[in-house]
């Protein structure tokens, strides 16, 4: 906390209520986005444009009766999803949309960032492999097969791309000789972009990136040709939505992270009022490339994961960490 | 590692194109005049039906949709044209699927489908579709267009009559050199 407990609190209610609202436009956006990829409209009936169809969705998911299935554990099958969501929701609370602004017509200054950790980059990895136990928890208390199946296949799909993932990122951290978000940003603005220096690093990032956020072509938890739909597959209205708010806000928070590690997450070129919306920006381009990505490439099959990911992008971050140690100590 | 590449500038030129979508419910594609849609009982000029209740048609429905009872015309009562009439002539358009069998048993050409498709209700007893709702216009017309008229189908003739005419030209059994045979209708 950076603020004091109340502008903290209020900063907190309004990053999380953006986020949902961020959500909502984000699903109708990757749909009309699909739509336009595969030359048909998408979803343009509810409201202008389609521009409600988050909301008509949600009506419907609300208005669904909460069930426990047959052979469920209740009490870790209800708790499951809010592991999930509060693991996704919780990372965002690190991510800089700015430094120091003061409040219109007031003296108050604030910082737009809740709160700034000398561990940042750490807390929201941790976070991200906290959230697996959400999708593990549920698959397993639904009491079927599939859904175990489901929540054992992201067990090992995360064990698998966490170690690239982080090898990866410890390429800007060395660098920028800092875990925090704050000084990683400020640093990239100082030097220069680490997608730059870091290319390499930042192409097994986005890979591994796709793979923890269980998004298409690595949606292997979810394929609905070999486990219907995975972990998820017993539960129903806002519990199921919960799943898919959780996992749509992880895209999110790594698109985030991506922005911060080798974009210099909100500063850019302009005054510093458009630090937010360099962020925002940032972020919406990595969710292009998501989205494109889900429009573009099938499904890989489960050796293929695995295969990329161990024979592949673990020796590659492997060696990009090397060289970049090398080049920050001698050169 | 330029294939990745070229997959994603497809899909990105995809992007940009404009969506094929047609809008149903606004847009109504005209049918094929000869699509098989609600069918049609019809009358003699001088007002008398046309189905005489031989249930040929009942007989021909591969899907026992078509139900009809007969009953004598009379002197003071005469209805069709024939000896008999079909005092009940009803098609249950949940169960019929559509084939035209019913049209092509017929020996008076009483009944013939149309091209209408909008057939929507909300309760089964209403696709129940009795004589007098067969013998009347459709409620809901769908357009139609002469083949000569079509846009997108037309040239999907073409193309599928040209595929065909590429086979029966590369086809080593040998097709007969007469046109008439070569060709799909």
């Amino acid at each position: 906390m950076v603020d004091g407990p109340y502008i903290t609190i209020i900063k907190a209610f309004v990053l999380v209520n953006l986020l949902m609202g961020f959500f909502a436009v984000m699903t109708w956006v990757e749909r009309r986005l699909i739509g336009r990829f595969q030359v048909r409209l998408g979803p343009n009936r509810v409201g202008p444009a389609g521009l409600l169809q988050p909301i008509a969705d949600l009506g419907k998911l609300l208005r669904k009766q909460s069930m426990v299935p047959e052979g469920a554990r209740p009490r870790l099958y209800l708790m499951a999803p809010f592991v999930s969501l509060f693991c996704a929701i919780g990372a965002f609370g690190l991510m800089p949309f700015g430094g120091v602004v003061t409040f219109p017509g007031t003296d108050v200054q604030f910082h737009l960032y809740i709160a700034d950790s000398n561990v940042a980059l750490l807390f929201v990895a941790a976070l991200g492999s906290l959230g697996f136990y959400g999708l593990l928890v549920g698959g397993w208390a639904s009491g079927s097969k599939y859904s175990l199946l489901g929540g054992m296949r992201a067990i090992a799909q995360l064990v698998s791309y966490e170690v690239a993932f982080t090898l990866a990122v410890i390429g800007v951290v060395i660098h920028s000789g800092s875990l925090s978000f704050i000084t990683i940003s400020e640093a990239q603005q100082q030097w220069v972009w680490y997608i730059v220096p870091q290319f390499l690093g930042f192409l097994v990032f986005m890979v591994a990136a796709v793979a923890e956020s269980n998004r298409p072509p690595f949606d292997l938890t979810e394929a609905d040709g070999e486990v219907v739909a995975g972990y998820h597959t017993e539960y129903g209205g806002m519990r199921f939505a919960m799943f898919a708010n959780a996992e749509f806000i992880n895209a999110i928070t790594l698109s985030a992270l991506a922005a911060v590690l080798f974009l210099a997450g909100p500063y850019g070129p302009g005054p510093t009022w458009l630090e937010p919306i360099w962020m925002l920006l940032k972020i919406g381009f990595f969710l292009f490339i998501f989205i494109w990505l889900r429009a573009t490439v099938p499904r890989v099959r489960f050796d293929q994961l695995m295969s990329l990911g161990w024979k592949l992008l673990l020796p590659l971050a492997t060696l990009n960490l090397l060289v970049t140690a090398f080049f920050v100590v001698y050169g | 590692m330029l294939d990745q590449v070229k997959g994603f500038s497809v899909t990105l030129r995809h992007l940009f194109r404009k969506p094929v979508t047609q809008q149903y419910p606004e847009y109504k594609r005209p049918v094929y005049p000869r699509f098989r849609g609600r069918h049609q009982l019809h009358r003699h000029d001088n007002g008398l039906e046309k189905c005489v209740g031989c249930s040929l048609c009942a007989a021909a429905c591969p899907s026992d949709c078509i139900r009809v009872v007969a009953a004598e015309n009379t002197a003071d009562n005469r209805v069709s044209a024939g000896e008999r009439y079909a005092r009940i002539y009803e098609i249950n358009m949940a169960r019929c699927i559509f084939c035209g069998y019913c049209e092509l048993a017929c020996p008076f050409d009483a009944i013939t489908l149309g091209n209408d498709f909008e057939l929507s209700e909300i309760s089964r007893e209403a696709l129940v579709y009795t004589k007098e709702m067969l013998l009347d216009k459709p409620i809901r017309r769908t357009p139609s267009k002469s083949v000569e008229l079509f846009d997108e189908p037309a040239q999907e003739m073409e193309r599928v009559l040209g595929m065909y005419e590429i086979v029966t030209a590369t086809d080593p059994e040998g097709v007969p050199d007469d046109p008439e045979v070569g060709g799909l209708w």
